[in-house]
């Protein structure tokens, strides 16, 4: 069977939800991948591809949010993803939610930090997301989010 | 060389004080390397710098016997996939060294892996750091990829929107 190959969207803010994102990689093979993060710096690591890097907001800073989500949605109407899929955290939910608009399948996968309970951004985003996961058997649920393996 | 990193998003100045009063007493035997952050602590007694880029962030993975870290999973992940010994102290949400408790969880979950040592609290990082430095065989590197149930869950949910439409989350 020859499957039509996806544009994903692949979102993460720095550090861990950056390498997080990073090792799903395999699973993103013979699609086409456009990624998103907040530094500019982590360009090195994904050679050949598109990529953007936008402000890095916290929920501390009003001007900065809203400059990221202005940025967030201007990718997401030019990149025109099939598949919108996120780590977390802040420009992920605002991918995610914008990729919804625009008719896209959304998946959000927690970090594994969260052993305890789903983070605030992974709250968030249940109501605009098609596959919703946690890495963790323990946080799963009959109506999500959902185990299905983890980063590791 | 002892690679100290506190990540780019916030100091850790418990870490690296501590780090700091540990390479004091080694002096002249073990180089130790910290980025540091913006912090006021200032190191006397290692080699620091504020930042470092992703390029020099991989050359002292590589060239470190041991790295010390918060308990941040890009650093973690790091440290697993280039096979390094890894000492981890949790920051606190209380000290608002992050902005809740979930590293002394990750901290709490990841204790039992071998390769990784934790210390709660300063007082635990000389013993931690002894016995990361003795470890050996138990320090290989892991896979670069997710496990092939995750990559093989988002493959399929990549692939099959036909299915998807019809509403069944749960065969993913």
């Amino acid at each position: 069977m020859v499957v039509k190959a996806k544009r994903i969207l692949a979102v993460a803010s720095g550090g861990g939800h950056w390498v997080q994102l990073l090792r799903l990689r395999p699973a993103f093979e013979g699609h086409d991948v456009a990624y998103v993060t907040v530094q500019a710096s982590y360009r090195v690591s994904v050679p050949h591809q598109r990529f953007y890097a936008v402000t890095d907001a916290t929920r501390w800073s009003r001007l900065a949010l809203l400059k990221m989500v202005i940025q967030v949605g201007w990718i997401v109407v030019r990149e025109r993803p099939d598949v919108v899929i996120s780590t977390g955290a802040a420009p992920g939910v605002v991918a995610l939610r914008m990729g919804k608009w625009i008719g896209a399948r959304t998946v959000w996968l927690d970090s594994i930090a969260n052993v305890e309970q789903m983070s605030m951004s992974g709250r968030r985003v249940r109501g605009f997301c098609d596959l919703w996961l946690t890495q963790w058997e323990h946080l799963a649920e009959d109506g999500g989010p959902l185990f299905r393996g983890g980063v590791i | 060389m002892i690679f100290v990193t506190v990540g780019s998003q916030m100091p850790f100045d418990r870490l690296i004080a501590a780090m700091d009063t540990w390479a004091a007493e080694q002096l002249g035997v073990i180089e130790v390397f910290a980025q540091v952050g913006c912090t006021k602590y200032k190191p006397r007694s290692m080699a620091f710098a504020e930042s470092i880029s992703p390029a020099e962030f991989a050359d002292k993975v590589h060239g470190s016997s041991v790295m010390v870290a918060h308990a941040g999973m890009g650093s973690v992940l790091t440290a697993l996939e280039v096979g390094r010994p890894l000492v981890i102290m949790p920051r606190r949400g209380d000290l608002l060294e992050t902005r809740n408790d979930h590293q002394i969880a990750t901290a709490k979950w990841l204790a039992d892996r071998s390769g990784i040592y934790v210390a709660m609290s300063e007082g635990d990082l000389p013993q931690a750091l002894s016995r990361a430095m003795l470890s050996g065989a138990e320090n290989r590197e892991i896979s670069p990829n997710a496990s092939p149930q995750l990559v093989g869950a988002l493959r399929l949910f990549l692939t099959n929107d036909q299915d998807w439409a019809s509403g069944h989350q749960n065969q993913f």
